[in-house]
């Protein structure tokens, strides 16, 4: 009944890091497997039903991996594991998969910060409105302010416009100078510049806001509006959406359960991109949101060490490139210490588990909080309120057990033999 | 913005509904006007956040499974969807 | 006059449930009594714990100090705030063939001798209670004054009982004559000490016969009326019970949340607290020889636990004579949730020299053979 699978090296996520990973693993002739949730692969940021939707350096990836010869297993949600062994299931069934290499590229997610009015219907993440626009929600007509942090809010707005949508505003709760000094850096990467001006053509009708961000949304049963503020003022604008969220953090829960060390919410990793845990690289946004081009670098790195095949000259410089740019932006668009005080106590912290901030506010830690309020109990087993409160009240997000996602029991009563102990 | 033609029929709470092939369920039920999709703790109604996976807030009943994520599922022709639960 | 300057008459060291109900019952008796925790309120085996409140017949004293126990929550019932999510499920203890329902009967007569009402289920009403348990079981004995609860927020409201003073983050690093010695070097006196740090105890009483024994849990998503009782194979009585190896057994809660509680499994690991998945699919398959169903059902968390574990698995209630004016109230094993308030009972009466409400004899820290050397 348990389905096996195993390949030289397995690759967890399709996103640019995963794919570049499998290309190179797999032009070195190693026997390839790559896994993503996804139905296809692209991630996130590629997630596109049609391919011809993609930018060209997208294309020509998609079509690489296509061409590598590894073997891609979409639909697949890896649940737990060890290290050389995966336990994943894909419609409901189980599927065990050995790998005598790893290459952990599970990317990144948004955080999200509780305001009043956040759990209406209508409000949604920055790239998650993207992500449900390319999962085929129409947005024709549609009124949409836009909040958040970095060039995400940018892209998503662009997006939104190109869909048909009303883009009204962008806030950034950046302030102006920041932006306008981290703006002017931009020379030095071209490719990002070029990017930031098509995203201002775009956008022209579309108020760009520094300094701003919301206050609360507004709505009985569905968003009907947002108050944003300054800090100075707040002011109300209609919207059918709200898409809302505060920059992206890494996706290290998989790489935390094989034992891989993780420090300041991201995978460790050396010059390498080799884990704490032999046998496992890691490479993209779960080592540090750095975006698509150092997920590039970084993934083609890790998969030509854990294909071990032949070194690529100026990988390693490329990428030391791309990280002091996300170095830059992340000092940039550092998240202002207001943010703190949005969300009065009685708005939920936990929306799996309905727990008000004030309540999770009274215990002294996020383990406390856990079994006093049941805070981060639920299905999403802490990743909305854990980097929420992260950032909120200093907390440090618990320790991540299997599995790594919900998963059937009949899953996992196939995983059988003890993970070995991190060496 | 991604084209997709019309092309399989769903059941959401019992009304059938035309929706692009291809589409996340998330998406389609939205398109239905659907913005309800399962019921918080406190009775409060939720509707997709994150659009990908992380969340688990866009959770319904897809061929009578309880707690699917609708962002990360494809409309199939003949699925029946169960909101509100 | 400051508040650390009064010196109280007792000191409870550990505010799992244990020691958050002896606290209460010295309190109760008119001590001024702290209550010290090196972590907070609950977060040891209390809150790793299943929760259940389940009358055990084991042997005598277990079904002397369980019933009663059950006896005093059921006094309480009315007074227990909403969070302590006490549900009346019941216990079906599962007979799987003809020999175990022969067990089923013997603990039907068992109970119903000691005053606890029981009844047996044949294979047809067993499967009309609970439907979703495979076809063909023999049958169960039907315990329903057995309840689950929430035990954290139990052993917080037992804290909140007036004439109690909890120190959480106050770590004690040694138990002296009449007082204690906290992390940081400073003491605090009192009339008597009561140690109920479950299976840390040994760390401060050497030679106290009371080690981790550690256990995992899963709990699912939300499935309200899977199942209805809390569900337990009768073969647990075997399982549970031999210290030495590893064991699984079938139990299922369902909880206030709709959720489901599985366990349960045993091992001696020291203090390992990572989850051994060979255990997890073992207690998954168990459970799923059962409720074939529950393979579907979705799992979000597993974790362990560590249960203080006694050689005869009666828990250790009483002097402690190898420190002045020091008691015990440990080694509750998996019980420590059911028995909380009969050993906060016993062990307040015990210090304050009232006449006992149990034979407190078989709960004797030194009791042979449990302690040697």
């Amino acid at each position: 009944m348990l389905e096996r699978h195993s390949a030289d090296v397995v690759v967890v996520g399709a996103g640019p890091a995963g794919v570049a990973a499998a290309c190179a693993a797999a032009e070195a002739g190693r026997r390839v497997l790559l896994l993503d949730e996804g139905v296809r692969p692209g991630g996130q940021i590629w997630r596109h039903a049609v391919r011809s939707g993609l930018p060209r350096p997208a294309r020509r990836w998609l079509d690489r991996v296509d061409r590598s010869g590894a073997t891609f297993t979409g639909g697949t949600t890896v649940v737990d594991g060890a290290p050389g062994r995966l336990l994943a299931e894909r419609q409901g069934q189980p599927l065990e998969i050995r790998a005598a290499a790893l290459v952990l590229a599970t990317g990144a997610r948004e955080r999200f910060l509780p305001f009043r009015g956040w759990t209406l219907p209508g409000v949604v993440g920055v790239g998650g409105a993207q992500a449900l626009v390319k999962g085929g929600l129409d947005v024709r007509g549609a009124r949409i302010v836009v909040a958040g942090t970095g060039p995400l809010p940018l892209a998503v707005a662009a997006a939104l416009r190109t869909a048909g949508a009303r883009v009204s505003t962008v806030a950034e709760q950046a302030p102006a100078r920041a932006v306008a000094r981290f703006a002017a850096g931009l020379w030095r990467t071209p490719a990002r510049a070029l990017q930031a001006i098509r995203y201002r053509a775009t956008l022209a009708g579309t108020r760009f806001r520094t300094g701003t961000w919301v206050a609360a949304a507004e709505g009985q049963d569905r968003v009907i509006g947002v108050r944003l503020t300054d800090g100075r003022r707040d002011w109300s604008e209609p919207c059918d959406w709200l898409c809302a969220a505060w920059g992206l953090i890494p996706a290290t829960e998989l790489a935390a359960v094989l034992g891989c060390a993780t420090r300041d919410g991201a995978v460790v990793v050396d010059g390498a991109l080799r884990t704490s845990v032999p046998g496992i690289w890691c490479a993209g946004e779960s080592v540090g949101v750095a975006g698509v081009e150092a997920a590039l670098v970084e993934g083609e790195m890790a998969g030509v060490a854990a294909g071990d095949g032949p070194p690529r000259a100026g990988l390693a410089g490329a990428r030391q490139r791309h990280r002091g740019l996300a170095r830059r932006m992340e000092a940039a668009f550092a998240l202002r210490p207001e943010l703190r005080s949005v969300a009065e106590d009685d708005v939920l912290a936990c929306r799996c588990e309905d727990v008000p901030l004030g309540a999770a506010r009274a215990a002294g830690s996020f383990r406390e909080a856990r079994l006093h309020t049941r805070l981060g109990m639920g299905a999403c087993q802490g990743r909305v309120c854990g980097s929420a409160l992260e950032f909120l009240l200093g907390w440090e997000p618990p320790a991540v057990r299997p599995p790594v996602l919900p998963a059937r029991a009949g899953t996992l009563l196939a995983m059988t033999a003890q993970p070995r102990r991190d060496s | 913005m991604t084209t997709l033609e019309p092309g399989v029929r769903i059941e959401v709470d019992g009304v059938p509904h035309a929706v692009p092939a291809g589409a996340t369920v998330a998406a389609a039920l939205l398109n239905a006007g659907v913005s309800g999709f399962r019921r918080a703790v406190s009775g409060t109604l939720r509707a997709p956040l994150c659009g990908m996976g992380s969340c688990f807030e866009c959770r319904v009943r897809i061929d009578g499974v309880p707690h699917r994520r609708a962002c990360m599922e494809v409309v199939r022709d003949g699925m029946e969807v169960r909101t509100g639960a | 006059m400051t508040a650390a300057a009064v010196t109280p008459d007792a000191l409870v060291v550990g505010a799992g449930v244990v020691g958050a109900a002896c606290a209460r019952a010295l309190a109760q008796a008119g001590l001024r009594v702290e209550l010290l925790e090196a972590g907070f309120l609950g977060g040891g085996a209390t809150g790793a714990g299943m929760g259940h409140i389940v009358v055990m017949d084991d042997s005598p004293a277990q079904l002397a100090l369980t019933r009663a126990s059950s006896g005093l929550l059921a006094e309480l019932m009315d007074e227990l705030p909403a969070d302590v999510e006490l549900v009346r499920t019941g216990t079906l203890w599962i007979a799987a063939d003809a020999v175990e329902i022969e067990g089923a009967r013997a603990k039907v007569d068992a109970y119903r001798a000691a005053g606890v009402a029981a009844e047996l289920l044949d294979g047809a009403a067993l499967a009309e209670a609970e439907p979703e348990l495979r076809p063909g079981l023999a049958g169960a004995a039907r315990v329903p004054e057995d309840a689950v609860l929430y035990p954290p927020a139990l052993a917080r409201w037992l804290a909140a009982a007036p004439g109690l003073r909890v120190r959480e983050g106050s770590r004690v690093s040694a138990l002296e004559g009449g007082g204690v010695v906290l992390e940081d070097g400073s003491r605090r006196s009192a009339g008597s000490v009561v140690l109920a740090t479950g299976a840390a105890a040994a760390q401060l009483a050497p030679g106290l016969p009371v080690m981790p024994r550690r256990g995992h849990l899963l709990v699912s998503e939300r499935y309200p009326d899977f199942c209805r009782h809390q569900l337990v194979e009768l073969g647990y009585l075997r399982s549970a019970h031999d210290v030495r190896t590893a064991s699984v057994a079938f139990n299922v809660q369902p909880r206030a949340t709709g959720q489901l509680l599985i366990g349960s499994s045993r091992e001696l690991v020291g203090w390992e607290a990572g989850v051994n998945r060979g255990m997890v699919a073992r207690m998954l398959a168990r459970a799923c020889a059962y409720l074939p169903r529950l393979a579907a059902l979705q799992m979000i968390r597993t974790w362990t636990g560590f249960r203080p574990a006694t050689p005869d698995g009666l828990p250790l209630i009483g002097r402690w004579p190898r420190v002045p004016d020091t008691w015990v109230a440990v080694g509750h094993e998996g019980l420590g949730i059911t028995t909380a308030l009969a050993t906060g009972r016993l062990l307040a009466e015990l210090v304050t020299g009232a006449a006992p409400f149990l034979d407190p004899a078989p709960y004797d820290p030194l009791r042979e053979p449990v302690v040697s050397g």
